[in-house]
């Protein structure tokens, strides 16, 4: 369990790292901070508290638990976290996005970034390399987890699907797969584009033990992927349909799909960072 | 059929030779792991699967799935070997092997039979002839095409041991044995099977017969044909293939693929750029195939040997 003082750190990484997405994505006026800053306090609460990892990055990653980002348009958030985590200098991130980067706009091992083992960007992937990860875990007899993210809208692509159906088929219960469930895409809401209609419903037909959760208070993320973990281990694959606030963090870029994929201009990003307590040291 | 260079006694298919390749080299290397879309008797894998049950994954109809899973099975170790048909192995899920398997640079081994026109009654849907082409364009991708059961079961051993993504292509129908039983197959290494000064054929995958055919007709016309046997398609032996025609002045390409994308422009790529020489394809000209026995389906699209005789002649007087 996490204690109350546990929490505070982690919000302060938190909002250090919604202070380097905003940064490395005003810098080049390309990225996408919506999804970014709403996954944010997840991915802080993985990277510093739930995960058993080493930063000194092994492709193969025996003997240490897993992460794989599906929606690989956030990279934003995963290379700061990745960053602050001590995967990589912080001062990298400000390479994001620019000629001849490690932190390309979509992740990839290609340019061997330390802490990326697949590339994504084309959606709907990410859940079956993850579950092929966890099946390798065990064929190595290997205990630890296999940690997945995808967005809501992700869910709308076919493969997902394929994937939801082999995992409880197989028995893969050392992976824990999270829903950004922000409810925007870029068209407009999940509703008006594509409605998912019952999430919750949806994974357990398909044999998944679903919890559900708040991706943007600390101290009920860490709850509910520590609560995901103790389902692990009992012959079914686990989801955390978790919901989170596109923008989450600065009021003006939350509530509404816009910043999806607008880079803040300069006036903008003064107004965010306002917001947003420098904890550890801008890069 | 004249008096050909190569003989047999056995017919097979390319598939078997994947099958007991595959469990061979299972035997060898505990890393190798297997997956299969509801298809495991057409691709010969049921050995394997019984064999070592718990290194077998069914994955049910889902080859965007599959491949998913395999790139995955890579971190930790794994060789995966994936089993379908060419087109389920390639154009279904073409973005999946670009992003997670090519660009990931994961070592999967893409096994697909049923390449090709040879398939036979199933017609043209099932019938892939651009899947050369497109794996070919993938960076990091390797592109191999046997030509019988002995080269197809070495060359699935063979890959084991090679580091990174590969694309192994082989088909349905029964095939001459012709190779070596014993051979070692080494992946981008083109194999002389005939000497000759006139004319060389470069030929993959089942048309490596085809040629050995057309050159007993050829000989006994007094053309002297050097006839080169390319398993790999990338990386293409350019050395074998620049030596050869510096020699003989013109070329034909025979592959059981379409002319667009294939071995032929393979080899037409690195003679523009080298020693330009005069080329005739023997390939399905830009279009689908169709239902027929596989032996009627590759007269009707030129692909047997008395095409390639006629492509040699032509080209002979084009030099």
């Amino acid at each position: 369990m996490a204690s109350q003082a546990n929490i505070q750190e982690l919000e302060k990484i938190a909002s250090q790292v919604r202070r380097d997405i905003l940064r490395m994505v005003h810098e080049v006026q390309s990225g996408h901070p919506g999804g970014s800053l709403g996954c944010t306090d997840y991915f802080v609460a993985l990277y510093f508290h739930i995960l058993k990892h080493k930063p000194q990055f092994n492709m193969n990653g025996e003997g240490e638990d897993l992460f794989f980002l599906s929606n690989g348009h956030i990279s934003p958030v995963w290379y700061s976290t990745l960053a602050r985590s001590g995967y990589f200098e912080p001062k990298e991130l400000s390479t994001f996005r620019k000629i001849d980067s490690r932190l390309q706009g979509h992740p990839t091992p290609e340019e061997a970034l330390p802490g990326i083992r697949i590339a994504s960007g084309s959606l709907g992937q990410g859940l079956s390399v993850s579950i092929g990860a966890a099946q390798t875990k065990k064929l190595n007899g290997d205990n630890s987890m296999v940690y997945t993210l995808m967005g809501d809208g992700e869910l709308q692509e076919g493969q997902i699907w394929e994937a939801a159906m082999y995992a409880p088929h197989h028995k893969i219960d050392n992976l824990i797969a999270t829903v950004d469930f922000n409810g925007q895409q870029i068209d407009g809401s999940t509703e008006q584009v594509m409605s998912l209609r019952d999430l919750r419903a949806k994974w357990q037909a398909f044999g998944w033990e679903v919890i559900e959760s708040n991706g943007n208070d600390m101290s009920e993320i860490v709850k509910a992927l520590e609560h995901a973990k103790s389902l692990t281990g009992k012959g079914k694959p686990v989801i955390n349909i978790m919901k989170t606030e596109m923008g989450a963090g600065v009021d003006f870029m939350m509530g509404s799909h816009k910043w999806h994929g607008v880079a803040p201009n300069d006036e903008q990003l003064t107004e965010a960072l306002s917001q947003l307590e420098e904890t550890l040291g801008d890069y | 059929m004249a008096n050909t260079k190569f003989t047999y006694t056995e017919k097979k298919d390319t598939r078997s030779g994947f099958g007991d390749g595959l469990l061979e080299a299972a035997k060898k290397n505990d890393q190798i792991v297997g997956l299969c879309a509801d298809l495991i008797g057409s691709l010969k894998m049921g050995a394997f699967q019984k064999e070592f049950p718990s290194r077998f994954f069914q994955t049910g109809i889902a080859e965007a799935n599959m491949m998913g899973i395999a790139a995955g099975m890579t971190i930790g170790g794994k060789i995966p070997y994936t089993g379908t048909f060419a087109n389920f192995s390639t154009g279904r899920v073409y973005d999946q092997i670009r992003q997670s398997i090519a660009y990931s640079e994961k070592n999967v081994k893409i096994c697909a039979s049923h390449a090709g026109l040879t398939l036979g009654e199933d017609g043209a849907t099932h019938q892939i002839l651009e899947d050369i082409g497109m794996m070919r364009m993938l960076p990091h991708m390797t592109v191999i095409n046997p030509c019988d059961y002995n080269q197809t079961k070495a060359a699935t051993m063979a890959i084991a041991d090679h580091v990174g993504p590969v694309y192994l292509r082989f088909g349905r129908p029964v095939v001459p044995i012709f190779t070596d039983p014993n051979q070692k197959f080494e992946i981008g290494k083109a194999i002389t099977m005939i000497e000759g000064t006139d004319v060389t054929i470069f030929a993959t995958g089942h048309l490596v017969w085809e040629a050995v055919e057309a050159e007993a007709i050829l000989r006994e016309k007094g053309i002297s044909v050097e006839l080169i046997n390319i398993h790999t398609i990338k990386p293409l032996d350019e050395e074998a293939i620049l030596k050869s025609v510096a020699k003989t002045k013109c070329v034909v390409t025979a592959e059981e693929h379409q002319r667009n994308g294939g071995l032929g422009d393979a080899v037409a790529q690195v003679l523009s750029q080298n020693q330009p020489a005069p080329q005739e394809y023997i390939a399905v000209n830009d279009q689908f195939g169709e239902s027929g026995k596989p032996a009627e389906l590759m007269v009707k699209y030129g692909l047997d040997a008395k095409n390639i005789v006629a492509a040699v002649e032509k080209v002979i007087k084009r030099k």
